[in-house]
């Protein structure tokens, strides 16, 4: 399946202002690569100090292959830059996120990686919040969530962002075809 | 004549290297990026990965302090790590700096600390600058008059091979704030109750100018404590003006202009202000005579209120985490730890505050107080004052510099359950150890609460304030 065309179900984390420390505590950065990171989503809600899972762990009943896209309160990805969010997040099986509000630094590295952070208006959000186990289609191309027994809805998505998302286009490259420009820009800087 | 502009426009304009369209962002020149242990080891593998250079290595500047150990190493040299894991981070660091040519300031340099304490220590942080990290605090090289953001490890890896970055445009957001601060409240308290005011998503997509008397009567230690949590309102970036503070600051230090080039400097520096008529995308206005000494009693920054006040209702996770009942003072609310440090207050000034406050005093019976100095120089600055002597004598831990207890990633954390007042800047849930209730607070506040034991306002300590 496309990169650019996701369908699944949803699931509920019906919390606002999800920081990073929650998505990926601070003791899981010391790592120097970036896989492995699906136990460490969310670690202190689905785990206790001794590792055995928490009996009132919020993603308990997640199904992981069919409920792929996470719906969560406003602000998400607040915090810390750790681009480990984003890494644990797919990681752990989610490939897209739908929130009424992303922090900036988390919706920059979210789509940096391919995990889609999809910003609805409140209405939309408080439905899905409402509404466990909906089915959603994301279209990234044309930019257009629907919701199955709700409706179909725009949401905002810079074009570079969605065209680098739909074509495999990687933004460094993009950046470096611009070599000379860099190269004149310093020079008639002085830097 | 050319239409006002705001500050942040001026230093914008600067560094176009291809102006944003309607189809791309804008391709953005970075004079400096800084660069740690933590979020840096897969931008390099990357980099090889690719087959690619590094760019400009002089416009790099490298530290470890995430994963450090705050004790000092043994006889033997050797450092408490609180996994090997964590070695293995900053020997990576080591290894990429040395095959890339970049500066690194390592366990044997005097200036190495805190990065956000360390490059401004060192004048690499000067007005005008686009500056960039890997760490959500960069913003405090605003402090300075430079447009300095956060980065995630893909744009670090940008950054190395480019030494740009795309970014579209972002939002104005002004916060004036003018008259004299009261006794015992700090720029702490003003940043502190600008997030409490306009809360944690207030300023997304925004950068943030602060203007207005209250900042210009602020040293620089207090202006980076103001600009260090402009993302915790959800902003880019915060940027105050540079002054004669800033450029007498800056003078000597190693890395800053010398000679003639210090005059040329300073001249363009003094051009780098809001113009009259220049209007921001918002505006917000504060009374300095209403900030008291503020606190957290949540689980994000924005859940703030004055020392004295009484906690509010409507939370029932934040309350619920934080053993709070809503209505009741969080004054006198027993204190476990003590935290003075962090990229926010760790500076000669904070040590300073929370110093006259420990003078004569001792840490009370079952509260532990642990005071981390942001840097090397710094350390050195208070110990040459005799600071280090009056901690100590209170029964304070006075330790090497590092993030420390901030984050907790080097293994310094608090016991589930325990209250920790803390200079740092995040009160998240778990954010100092599992279970662990954070409140943020002033120098003043934090060392206050460390000799009674209990939140304590520091205005009800005779002689704290003048």
């Amino acid at each position: 399946m496309s990169r650019a065309l996701i369908e699944s179900r949803t699931f509920n984390l019906p919390v606002k202002n999800i920081d990073t420390d929650q998505i990926i505590p601070a003791h899981f950065l010391t790592m120097t690569g970036r896989e492995g990171l699906d136990r460490a989503c969310f670690f202190a809600w689905r785990f206790n100090e001794d590792g055995s899972d928490k009996a009132d762990n919020p993603l308990r009943n997640h199904d992981r292959a069919r409920q792929q896209v996470l719906v969560t309160g406003e602000n998400f990805g607040c915090g810390s830059s750790r681009e480990h969010a984003p890494w644990a997040l797919l990681d752990y099986g989610f490939r897209a996120v739908i929130s009424s509000r992303f922090a900036d630094i988390f919706r920059g590295n979210a789509l940096k990686n391919g995990l889609l952070p999809i910003t609805v208006d409140e209405a939309v959000a408080n439905w899905l919040l409402d509404n466990p186990d909906t089915v959603v289609a994301i279209d990234i191309e044309n930019r257009s969530l629907k919701v199955r027994g709700y409706g179909r809805f725009d949401f905002p998505m810079d074009p570079f962002s969605a065209y680098c998302l739909v074509r495999g286009i990687d933004p460094l490259d993009f950046i470096l075809q611009g070599a000379d420009d860099i190269r004149r820009y310093e020079e008639s800087h002085g830097k | 004549m050319s239409e006002p502009s705001t500050l942040f426009e001026k230093i914008w304009q600067r560094h176009v290297v291809r102006p944003e369209t309607d189809e791309t962002p804008a391709v953005l020149y970075v004079d400096l990026q800084l660069l740690h242990e933590v979020t840096s080891p897969q931008a390099f593998s990357e980099l090889e990965r690719r087959g690619l250079a590094l760019r400009r290595p002089d416009r790099h500047l490298a530290t470890i302090d995430h994963s450090t150990p705050t004790t000092p190493a043994d006889k033997h040299g050797e450092y408490d790590w609180t996994t090997a894991q964590a070695r293995i981070q900053v020997e990576t660091l080591y290894e990429n700096c040395e095959k890339h040519g970049i500066e690194l300031h390592g366990w044997d340099s005097p200036n190495r600390g805190i990065v956000h304490v360390m490059g401004p220590e060192m004048g690499a942080t000067q007005p005008g600058m686009t500056i960039v990290c890997g760490d959500s605090h960069t913003a405090t090289h605003g402090a300075f008059g430079a447009l300095a953001f956060g980065i995630g490890t893909t744009e670090v890896g940008h950054v190395l091979a480019s030494q740009c970055l795309l970014q579209s445009k972002p939002k104005t957001l002004g916060i004036r704030v003018e008259g004299d601060l009261e006794p015992g409240v700090t720029p702490k308290d003003v940043i502190l109750h600008i997030i409490g005011r306009i809360g944690v998503g207030g300023g997304t997509g925004s950068v943030i100018e602060y203007f207005g008397s209250t900042f210009r009567a602020m040293d620089m230690a207090g202006r980076m404590t103001v600009c260090n949590m402009s993302i915790e309102c959800g902003a880019r970036a915060g940027l105050i003006a540079p002054d004669e503070t800033t450029f007498s600051y800056l003078q000597d230090r190693p890395k800053a202009p010398s000679g003639a080039n210090w005059d040329a400097a300073v001249a363009d520096w003094r051009t780098l202000k809001t113009d009259p008529g220049a209007e921001f995308d918002r505006l917000v206005e504060i009374d300095a005579a209403g900030i008291e000494p503020s606190v957290t009693w949540g689980i994000h920054p924005g859940m703030v209120m004055g020392v004295g006040g009484s906690v509010p209702d409507g939370e029932p996770d934040a309350l619920g985490y934080m053993q709070l009942q809503a209505g009741s003072p969080l004054a006198g609310e027993s204190v476990d730890v003590v935290f003075i440090g962090s990229c926010t207050n760790s500076r000669l000034s904070d040590l300073r505050a929370a110093a006259a406050v420990f003078r004569g005093r001792q840490v009370a019976d079952g509260t532990r107080a642990l005071v981390v100095p942001g840097s090397g120089l710094t350390k050195r600055q208070a110990e040459a004052e005799g600071l280090d002597e009056i901690f100590r004598a209170a029964g304070a831990e006075w330790r090497e510099p590092g993030c420390s207890m901030c984050l907790g990633m080097n293994g310094d954390i608090a016991q589930p359950g325990e209250l920790v007042v803390s200079t740092s800047n995040r009160n998240f849930k778990g954010r100092q150890g599992p279970g662990v209730r954070t409140v943020l607070a002033s120098p003043l506040t934090a060392a206050a609460s460390a000799v009674t034991g209990r939140v304590t306002d520091p205005r009800e300590l005779p002689e704290v304030t003048p």
